[in-house]
């Protein structure tokens, strides 16, 4: 017999499309685009029906804003393999729109040296703000709290700072992010060795803490639901009347394995707490680097995070101080 | 649309889902390296101060860099070659035995298959007419001079010919002043010098040409910060990029990790790093000297199809000498069966280059329209 599996469920769960609920007397899908359809694919991994979708003045703003920026770094990064299309696709991941040289600090550079990043920067920045003011509104329209939005809020906490308000603290907008796959994987890569190795950096080390704590939290959570499910864990209601529930056997293995177990509500504030810390303390990093600490692993040697170990060569010493040193 | 017609298209769809998936995953699988692959702890237990080799790579460069066999020596006695020919200007001190072996061993590093004619006109050996022959006349002081006075980068086992030449006119691994591949020019962003792969740089996103700054010009290579807070100090990120490109090429040219020379958990200190460092600092000032002394001095002596894009000589980098070995032809030395060329350099003695070279068989090309590499700032 076809069973109801949580992933990869060969039962499609199809009702009559719903429209949703109606709020303060007008449907939340007033001005949501399109009758709702039905997706067998998408049925496969969650709920098959597709849309209604709100877009809205702030989603419509926030996509053109994201088309321009996505516009102007495609266009400038085809125009630097001189409009080659095969060139274009092959060089892709290396492609760059590189932020000003360090000669203009926070001046408006000419276009082609930089002032097409700033404009995009712009671009990007304006439309991901007003993603967060839909997201911030809808959540509010259906009544709900707005855990989303300062989620999403944390996130663009470290894109700010990596892009926007640590260029301005050090006065050159050299020192943000360019633009591109592997050119920001590399620009992370020297923002570390130049600022003497980010690992040393505490909020850094947070910011791993909360990540790697995320992933951890995610999988106990999911794990149990998943668990769970062959009790009914996703049926909620039942959960709460009832004793002896998928819930209670999931709380029970939690106090059998670590003698603790959050509760069906605080697992979620853990969570998201988590998640939260992770971009909120990476930027505190971020925004310190530069600013009050020049280089961390130096920093690190004056309060003692650096274990000190034998030096396996022997007195190695800088040529270049020695007299006579070629240049 | 029938039920047997959707399931079709599902499981069509699956199955050139599937083939394309295996089909990348395994083209990714080939592109990298297969165990074994060996270890070698060379600082302190437990810090990753290793080493990492590919035994397979290995092999194939131990094929690739067997050193030639020396010539017996020739007899010190005799008439000395500036009596015997005319027109020998730096190897006039040797006998006539001991220039002819030198010629014939040189013939076989760099021109094996076109012999003496490559250098000589072999109606008048003493005719200065080919451009090669000034250009080999000016390595044989290069040669001299590294072995006489870069001692601190080569050391006791020095340089010959074929350490770079390797039996080819052109050593297989120079470069040139590099303004980027073709791009778009107007409103659109200018050519940053970053962002196209090239082999030099190991394929990163990294600036292309680190060569021009670091290896001809003498652009700072070190970046870090050296106190823990903040000072006047303001390298930029953009130049750490840069001397990342280069070092990326120092780990590709001599097949060795960072930590052959650094201790990467504080990259900057010397007082953490492996003496390797201290030979590679020695090796960038041999290889300016080299680059600006002797390849760039050359410019109106190489015609224009030995040139680069933008008009300069051919230069070295590390991969010249090392090509892939942390020691060139893993350390074996070939100038001790030739002391000639052991230095000190003779150059005194000689005319200088530009001075002795005809005036070049063309015209060098103007410098193309095309904007000149860019630097690190």
């Amino acid at each position: 017999m076809a069973e109801y599996q949580n992933i990869f469920t060969r039962v499609q769960v199809r009702g009559p499309a719903y429209a949703g609920t109606p709020l303060e007397g007008r449907s939340i899908y007033g001005r949501s685009s399109g009758a709702p359809g039905f997706n067998h694919l998408f049925g496969r991994f969650g709920d098959a029906q597709i849309g209604p979708i709100y877009l809205g003045t702030t989603g419509l703003a926030a996509l053109i804003c994201g088309f321009i920026a996505f516009e102007i770094i495609g266009l400038n990064m085809w125009a630097s393999v001189n409009w080659d299309p095969v060139q274009f696709i092959r060089q892709l991941p290396w492609l760059a729109l590189e932020p000003p040289a360090p000669s203009y600090g926070l001046h408006f550079p000419p276009l082609a040296q930089g002032g097409w990043w700033l404009m995009a920067g712009f671009f990007l920045t304006t439309s991901i703000i007003l993603w967060w003011v839909r997201i911030y509104r809808r959540a509010r329209a259906l009544g709900l709290g707005s855990h989303t939005a300062w989620a999403f809020g944390a996130a663009i906490w470290l894109y700010l700072v990596l892009g926007f308000i640590r260029p301005l603290l050090v006065g050159s907008w050299s020192e943000a992010v360019p633009f591109g796959i592997f050119p920001h994987l590399d620009w992370t890569a020297a923002f570390s060795l130049r600022y003497g190795n980010l690992f040393y950096n505490p909020f850094h080390m947070l910011s791993i803490a909360f990540l790697y704590g995320s992933t951890l939290l995610f999988a106990m959570h999911a794990a149990t639901v998943l668990a769970t499910s062959r009790f009914g864990a996703e049926r909620e209601l039942e959960q709460i009347a009832d004793r002896g529930t998928a819930f209670e056997r999931g709380g029970l293995f939690w106090r059998w394995t670590m003698g603790f177990n959050a509760t069906a509500e605080s697992i979620h504030r853990w969570a998201w707490w988590f998640a939260v810390l992770c971009p909120l303390t990476g930027g505190i990093g971020i925004l310190l680097t530069g600013t009050v600490v020049d280089n961390w692993y130096l920093w690190g040697l004056q309060h003692g995070l650096v274990p000190p170990y034998p030096a396996s060569w022997g007195t190695i010493v800088d040529p270049a101080t020695l007299p006579g040193a070629p240049q | 649309m029938s039920d047997y017609m959707k399931k079709g298209i599902l499981y069509g769809t699956a199955l050139v889902g599937i083939t394309a998936g295996t089909l990348i995953g395994i083209s990714i699988l080939l592109r990298m390296e297969h165990p074994p692959i060996v270890g070698v702890q060379r600082g302190f237990r437990g810090t990753g101060l290793d080493q990492i080799y590919d035994p397979n790579t290995l092999a194939e460069l131990a094929a690739a860099s067997k050193a030639p066999r020396s010539l017996p020596p020739a007899s010190a006695a005799g008439v000395k070659a500036a009596t015997a020919y005319k027109n020998v200007k730096v190897l006039g001190n040797l006998s006539v035995g001991q220039f002819t072996r030198l010629m014939v061993s040189i013939t076989g590093w760099v021109a094996p298959k076109q012999g003496c004619s490559y250098c000589h006109n072999v109606a008048n050996m003493a005719d200065d007419g080919l451009y090669t022959k000034i250009v080999a006349r000016r390595m044989i002081q290069m040669v001299q001079n590294i072995n006489g006075n870069w001692q601190s980068h080569v050391q006791k086992v020095g340089v010959t010919c074929y350490t770079c030449h390797g039996g080819n006119p052109v050593p297989k691994n120079v470069w040139f002043n590099n303004p980027g591949p073709e791009a778009a020019t107007g409103q659109v962003e200018s050519q940053t010098g970053f962002g196209h792969p090239t082999q030099a740089i190991n394929y990163t996103s990294l600036p292309y040409d680190p060569f021009t700054p670091y290896l001809e010009g003498k652009h700072d290579i070190r970046v870090q910060a050296e106190t823990a807070l903040p000072t006047d100090d303001m390298h930029s990120i953009k130049e750490t990029e840069w001397t990342y490109a280069l070092m990326v090429h120092f780990s590709q040219s001599l097949g060795v990790n960072c930590t052959y020379c650094h201790n990467s958990r504080s990259f900057g200190d010397w007082s953490q790093s492996s003496p390797a460092r201290v030979t590679a600092w020695y090796g960038i000032r041999m290889v300016r000297d080299i680059n600006n002394a002797y390849l760039d001095a050359l410019g109106p002596v190489f015609p224009a199809y030995r040139k680069g894009p933008l008009g300069d000589s051919a230069k070295v980098n590390c991969a010249t000498c090392h090509q892939g070995v942390y020691k060139p032809l893993f350390g074996v030395s070939m100038v001790t069966t030739f002391p000639e060329l052991q230095g000190p350099s003779t150059e005194a003695e000689a005319t200088p280059p530009p001075a002795a070279a005809p005036p070049p068989a063309e015209t060098p090309p103007a410098p193309p329209a095309a904007a000149p590499a860019p630097a690190p700032q």
